[in-house]
């Protein structure tokens, strides 16, 4: 199938993107490839364009004789996810930075950035899937489960998905690495990495101070019945469900349970108190542009390499979730976002509300 | 890659001439020899070395004694500025040279050089709003311990040509060394030393339809310089390391060429700019022509457009088929005002969005009237895109 248009395709020079644009070029597709230049602290490296990615991803567009520009997005990323993941952790929350890159800066900057240059489709090198039936387009899981990333695409809408090109949706990750060695594409074998791109290398908590966010005051660690068993040294520093580096002495192995950001608390508790059985959401974006019927049964994953469980989601005034869950979760944290599926389907995900 | 595209970046570099091509492939090979050596291969590459020697100073009208070969035009901004001002400094203790804010790179990091290892002192001419220096600042600002002025003579980013003769007599009379970096004016303009009056003159093959790694500098009889690059003793110890002849004869075939058939082509470059500066001017809403209107290189229009980040532009550009340059692009994709666009005064928001065009032997009116055609829309698009962006 050969698309009706010019591509883009956002490079990063990693094995992903690459295949992503040689598979376009390979489908005879018209294609140039767009790189972001994205916001870093001044004399640091951004992982996701540092001059060594930019020199690789340049290289392999000459290989695939297409055209390559790199695209100045310093200001908003700065402003849209830099800004809010500040933010989040000064209001206690744990935010999802992938999610907002992809929802103001990769599928809002970036697709208008290559719709201005031509383009009528933009294509990266995400694990997942879009469907068309009768106009209406759905977003699929990727194929490889290791590898799905439809939870940082829940941000989508149908006129997103109307230009989305995912060209590895359908292929697992050793096969994207089979074909870029077919292909002899000269792709640095880098690890792959979760850090956040922006932090260049270092902890979150350092960038925190260096950046004056909140949240980095010493006070108080409870336990569920309110007594202080020990402090903490700013709330930024801990997420739910973290274990480590509490710093206390107990016989049992205690969890981070809540964090009170007005009194500066942290709330710690034996594993069994961990778990929730329900949460609410922000308002959420729906795939499809319609909201789920209230009071249906869906399956929801609240953070990105979480497993998803059954829910009954009822929807709230405002355009949020109210989500019961079929069996109490760990891990569920104010500012990852709980992204809803059935099947294979990604319907859609609101940010996971204090 | 597009398949009919439209090159209008002639100041960034231009093709070698076949005539040039034809000029160096003997100097290849057979005659590859070494002109310091003692057998035949050395003398006749010895020969060959110095006729071309002798036709750059033709061109140039001056002995062939006053000619340097290089690796270019950086080199020879480089041997210029350093090599003179340093052999001021030892001759006289001189340690101030005098420049201007829109010079090129090469000339303002090699001031930038002598002021942080060998403590000289950088002063920066004014310029007006078209990147002039008037030559009475010149005369104001010269002193007895000033080791050299530099002045660009066409400017590489706004066309600009600066009154490099009045600048010169002003510096004669003080008995102070000139240098001219003419790297984008050696295409364009007659270099005649005498007439130019500039001590020393900067060129580079590359801009004038020769090869890349080779340029040469004018260096009056009489005026010291240090050697930058210690080794042999080539080119009268000036420049050591082996001369490479065959692109060396390149430039002077080149040179001589651009010197022989500038007549033919200055009319039609003259037209093509007036046409590109009337039209963008007139379809372009708020563009600002950068650089002087009348008192510029031939080949060159340059603008600026508010709202549009240059980078972008050139992306848009080249994917409809034109190749153009932006004194803000950057392939890093990290944009900057162009230092010499706010040194004329413009706003740090116009001076991002900068567009050069330049034309060059091969360009027809059909493809000025092509790039016309879809410049406003392409210009309009990134303009949308950038407000939405906030």
């Amino acid at each position: 199938m050969t698309l009706p248009g010019k591509v883009a395709v956002a490079m990063s020079g990693g094995v992903d993107s690459s295949v992503a644009a040689a598979l376009l070029v390979d489908q005879g597709a018209d294609v140039f490839g767009v790189m972001m230049r994205l916001w870093v602290e001044d004399g640091r490296v951004n992982r996701c364009c540092s001059p060594a990615d930019v020199a690789g991803a340049r290289s392999v567009a000459a290989s695939l004789d297409i055209p390559f520009y790199v695209l100045d997005m310093k200001a908003a990323f700065k402003e849209h996810v830099v800004a809010v993941f500040l933010n989040g952790y000064a209001q206690g929350l744990t935010p999802n930075p992938c999610i907002e890159c992809n929802r103001y800066i990769r599928w809002t900057r970036l697709l208008a950035d290559a719709m201005s240059l031509g383009a009528s489709f933009l294509a990266t090198g995400h694990y997942a899937q879009v469907v068309e039936r009768d106009g209406k387009r759905t977003l699929l899981r990727g194929i490889d489960p290791q590898k799905d990333q439809s939870y940082v695409l829940s941000v989508l809408g149908q006129s997103e998905l109307a230009r989305a090109v995912f060209p590895l949706g359908g292929l697992t990750k050793p096969e994207v690495r089979a074909y870029a060695r077919q292909r002899g594409l000269a792709i640095a074998d880098r690890p792959e990495s979760q850090d956040l791109c922006f932090l260049a290398g270092e902890d979150y908590r350092s960038f925190l101070q260096r950046n004056g966010g909140d949240g980095l005051s010493p006070g108080p660690i409870l336990d569920p019945a309110g007594n202080a068993v020990g402090e903490h040294s700013g709330l930024a520093a801990y997420t739910i469900g973290q274990r480590r580096g509490l710093g206390l002495a107990s016989n049992e192995p205690l969890y981070v349970l809540a964090k009170d950001v007005t009194a500066n608390t942290l709330v710690v508790g034996p594993r069994q108190s961990l778990g929730r059985n329900a949460f609410r959401t922000l308002p959420v974006n729906w795939v499809s542009g319609e909201p789920l019927q209230d009071s249906s049964k869906a399956e929801v994953q609240v953070r990105y390499r979480a497993r998803q469980v059954g829910c009954q989601v009822k929807l709230l005034p405002d355009g949020g979730t109210e989500v019961d869950l079929d069996r109490p979760l760990p891990d569920v944290t104010p500012g990852q976002s709980a992204v809803f599926f059935r099947g294979e389907v990604c319907l859609g995900g609101g940010i996971i509300a204090s | 890659m597009a398949s009919a595209r439209v090159y209008l970046d002639y100041a960034a570099s231009t093709p070698v001439d076949e005539r040039v091509i034809q000029a160096m492939l003997p100097h290849f090979r057979p005659g590859f020899g070494n002109p310091s050596s003692i057998h035949g291969f050395g003398q006749e590459a010895q020969a060959a070395l110095e006729l071309a020697r002798t036709r750059v100073g033709a061109v140039l009208g001056c002995a062939s004694s006053e000619i340097i070969f290089t690796s270019g035009g950086t080199e020879s901004d480089n041997l210029a500025v350093r090599g003179a001002a340093l052999a001021a400094q030892a001759e006289r203790g001189a340690r101030h040279v005098l420049t201007s804010p829109v010079e090129h790179p090469a000339i303002l990091n090699a001031c930038r050089y002598l002021e942080r290892y060998h403590a000289f002192e950088i002063e920066l001419l004014p310029v007006d709003r078209f990147g002039r220096v008037d030559p009475d600042s010149v005369r104001r600002a010269l002193r007895s311990e000033t080791a050299l002025v530099s002045v660009i003579h066409g400017n590489n980013e706004i066309g600009t040509v600066n009154p490099i003769r009045e600048i010169a007599a002003i510096c004669r009379e003080r008995e102070i060394a000139l240098h001219t970096d003419a790297v984008q004016a050696a295409s364009q303009l007659d270099l005649r030393s005498d007439e130019l009056g500039a001590d020393l003159i900067s060129i580079g093959a590359h801009k004038f339809y020769g090869p890349k790694g080779v340029g040469a500098l004018f260096c009056r009889s009489g005026i010291h310089l240090v050697a930058i690059q210690p080794g042999g003793g080539q080119e009268d110890g000036r420049r050591a390391g082996t001369e490479n002849v065959p692109l060396i004869v390149g430039l002077a075939t080149a040179f001589e060429i651009t010197d022989a058939e500038r007549g033919r082509h200055e009319p039609r470059f003259l037209s093509m700019r007036r046409r590109l500066i009337e039209a963008i001017l007139a379809s372009v809403p708020g563009a600002v022509l950068t650089g002087h209107p009348e008192a510029r290189l031939p080949n060159h229009a340059s603008f600026a457009f508010d709202g549009v980040d240059g980078n972008r532009l050139l992306a848009a550009l080249d994917l409809a088929g034109f190749a153009c340059s932006s004194a803000s692009a950057c392939k890093t994709g990290d944009p900057e005002p162009s230092s010499v666009l706010l040194a004329l005064g413009l706003d740090p928001s116009l001076a991002l969005g900068s567009l050069r065009v330049t034309v060059g032997r091969p360009t027809t009116e059909a493809d000025i009237g092509e790039f016309l055609d879809v410049l406003p829309r392409l210009v309009e698009a990134q303009r949308r895109v950038a407000l939405a962006a906030g």
